[in-house]
């Protein structure tokens, strides 16, 4: 199958779940969630208070008509104003994207060095002691929650030892990758590395076993080449899948870390959203990280493809 | 002809019985998880830990095993404020003064010290009212647990009973079914939690374990409809069907048994994950209410005591998250392996 008929064909597969997280998301915040119109009005709420807000809303409207608005915010990208804040929800996740991404984007590529980097070595010494006390260590590091490494990281070394700030951010990019960013990326790799380090162990060790490699040994190639080059590119395939297919959630993923140190990017805007009850935020974040993921996925797919010739695209 | 076999070929529970009991981690782990089930049906059930709300020590008690400097630490709060006057009056006479001498007067008995009868150190400490660390580590366990163990029961049930369904009926069953995982899995998990949590203004131990089973049951349900394909068209099925067996009966009295050894692997790894979620909910606040104690709402807490240095509360509840999750990770991984040896790792 070639490529356009492909992309066209998993487009529009996915017609039907955005359809459906529409849906989802509608039936939560219009359905279950009950009226919203008395969170907005206060304590003071008077009955005209009320229906006035709920015309504003739309929600004194027939079911079906707010679901028609629902779907024209999503399509113009138009969520109104922030209930909290009354700024507009689409400056909102403007401007808290680039502080995500800054923590994001550092935390990601080191992950996935660091992760490959020490899996290689691990499989290369595979069943030493090394490698059995390494992979039960990383079982204990993954099993301690994250809130504990925030807890005691920001204390130990933010405030006791003063190494880093403690928490805060600015506005220029250098800055806050080389102050304020180091804690929380380095926090948050302690916990993501496990994972990934395990995940890529086993397809390392896939390749390991294939014919290639003894054709490899019987050439008299070195074995840190065979590793490098031969088993490197082959296991890179999944590895590169599985980077992207993590990608949307680390969007969200950082909802601890910039909670913690005060970042202001899309993850804390989320957990303050819950915490005010402020609707639209978590409406559009919802609808449009689903989306993300969705691209991400299809990405995946299209890469794994070029990465992988033998793999057909279906 | 005698058709009972004297000697029956052990089944698949008996050797994956023997293959765990021959696996060391495994079975350390599997004491530990036990250990942990235990406490919590006795806490449960009120025999350990009756009220973790009874204030049983000073202020922050440190805990017994801590060396030195007990008195200094353990000075209750009341008691500061009564005996040292802080803040230097610059001459300036305390108008409230004679007030507070009133009220003096009128209770003598609250003059002395406030702490009587409280104790000065803790097994494992106390927190900021001076309530009891140990009791409350304990009740924690039991909430944090509880969660994810019923949580996890909630979602792997559904999960079965979908998977089942798209993947003994297919067509447009599965269909159907495909397009809610879909759905459920297009949205990131910790964010759908926090969608949901934010539309359920109530706050309770039961919101908490409806809303991870309502979300957390993909995983079983991918596993479990991938069996039933492969099910379905097996000889025993087609047997009992030609015998009269009805759909219900052959979906869940024969060929459930035989995905069981995918459910109980994935129910344990969901009783790892939801834990862990829970603890992030009741931390940030979306979780349990205030009158309940779980892992989550101790670290909360801790976060702020351990700037004063007080810093009990968050190793105990910290350890007691990291040992349990940690044997049940491993416990998880032994099942796997015990349970489909073909699997290597």
């Amino acid at each position: 199958m070639n490529l356009g008929a492909f992309l066209l064909r998993r487009l529009w597969q996915m017609v039907p779940t955005l359809l459906g997280v529409v849906l989802l998301v509608f039936f939560l915040f219009n359905w279950v969630g009950g009226d919203p119109a008395y969170i907005l009005a206060g304590k003071m709420a008077n009955p005209d208070d009320i229906a006035n807000i709920r015309h504003q809303l739309g929600i004194d409207r027939p079911l079906w008509e707010q679901l028609l608005i629902f779907v024209r915010q999503i399509v113009t990208a138009d969520f109104g104003n922030s209930w909290a804040t009354q700024e507009p929800v689409s400056a909102i996740f403007r401007t808290r994207l680039e502080p995500s991404l800054v923590l994001l984007i550092p935390m990601l590529l080191l992950e996935t060095a660091v992760a490959v980097t020490v899996a290689l070595a691990v499989a290369a010494c595979r069943g030493t002691i090394l490698d059995r006390s390494l992979m039960a260590a990383s079982t204990v590091v993954m099993s301690i929650s994250l809130l504990v490494y925030i807890i005691l990281g920001q204390y130990v070394f933010a405030f006791l030892l003063g190494w880093f700030p403690v928490k805060g951010w600015s506005d220029d990019l250098w800055r806050n990758l080389t102050t304020y960013a180091v804690l929380p990326v380095l926090l948050g790799l302690l916990v993501s590395i496990a994972p990934s380090l395990r995940l890529y162990r086993t397809f390392i060790l896939d390749e390991i076993g294939q014919d290639y490699v003894r054709t490899a040994r019987a050439k008299g190639l070195s074995e840190t080449r065979i590793l490098l080059v031969h088993v490197l590119r082959n296991a890179a395939i999944p590895i590169v899948t599985n980077v992207l297919m993590g990608l949307p959630a680390l969007l969200t993923g950082a909802f601890l870390l910039e909670r913690f140190f005060a970042i202001p990017g899309i993850g804390r805007e989320i957990i303050l959203a819950v915490e005010r009850s402020d609707f639209p935020i978590i409406k559009a974040a919802t609808v449009y990280v689903a989306m993300a993921t969705m691209a991400a996925n299809l990405l995946g797919d299209l890469l794994y493809h070029w990465l992988d010739p033998r793999v057909h695209l279906e | 002809m005698n058709v009972t076999d004297a000697n029956p070929s052990p089944g698949l529970w008996t050797l994956a019985w023997r293959r765990l009991r021959r696996d060391r981690v495994g079975m350390a782990s599997l004491a530990v998880v036990v250990f942990y089930l235990c406490v919590v049906c006795l806490a449960a059930a009120g025999w350990i830990a009756p009220d973790w709300t009874r204030e049983v020590g000073v202020n922050y008690a440190p805990p017994v095993f801590l060396p030195g400097d007990q008195d200094e630490t353990a000075v209750p709060l009341q008691q500061t404020s009564a005996v040292a006057a802080p803040v230097d009056l610059y001459g300036l006479k305390d108008p409230l003064a004679r007030v507070l001498d009133a009220i003096r007067a009128a209770h003598p008995e609250d003059q002395s010290r406030p702490a009587e009868g409280r104790r000065l150190t803790l097994i494992l400490g106390g927190d900021k009212w001076g309530h009891d660390i140990l009791t409350k580590v304990i009740k924690g366990s039991e909430t944090s647990i509880l969660v994810g163990l019923i949580a996890a029961l909630l979602a792997t049930a559904l999960g079965t009973v979908m998977g089942a369904l798209a993947g003994y009926f297919g067509r447009w069953v599965d269909d159907f079914f495909n397009w809610l995982y879909g759905v459920f899995t297009a949205i990131p998990y910790l964010l759908l939690i926090f969608a949901i949590a934010a539309v359920l203004q109530q706050k309770g131990v039961s919101t908490i374990i409806l809303i991870l089973g309502l979300t957390g049951w993909t995983g079983v349900f991918r596993l479990v409809r991938a069996e039933y394909l492969k099910h379905k068209s097996r000889e025993y099925v087609l047997a009992a069907g030609a015998m009269g067996a009805s759909h219900a009966r052959r979906m869940f009295i024969h060929i459930l048994p035989n995905t069981s050894h995918v459910l109980l692997v994935q129910l344990s790894l969901n009783v790892v994950g939801f834990i862990k979620s829970e603890v992030i909910l009741s931390f940030l606040g979306f979780g349990v209410p205030v009158d309940v104690v779980s892992w989550g709402s101790m670290l909360n807490e801790a976060q702020n005591e351990l700037i004063l240095g007080k810093w009990w509360q968050l190793a105990a509840a910290g350890t007691a998250m990291a040992v349990l999750v940690t044997a049940f990770s491993l416990l998880t991984d032994a099942l796997r392996d015990a349970l489909d040896p073909k699997l290597k790792y």
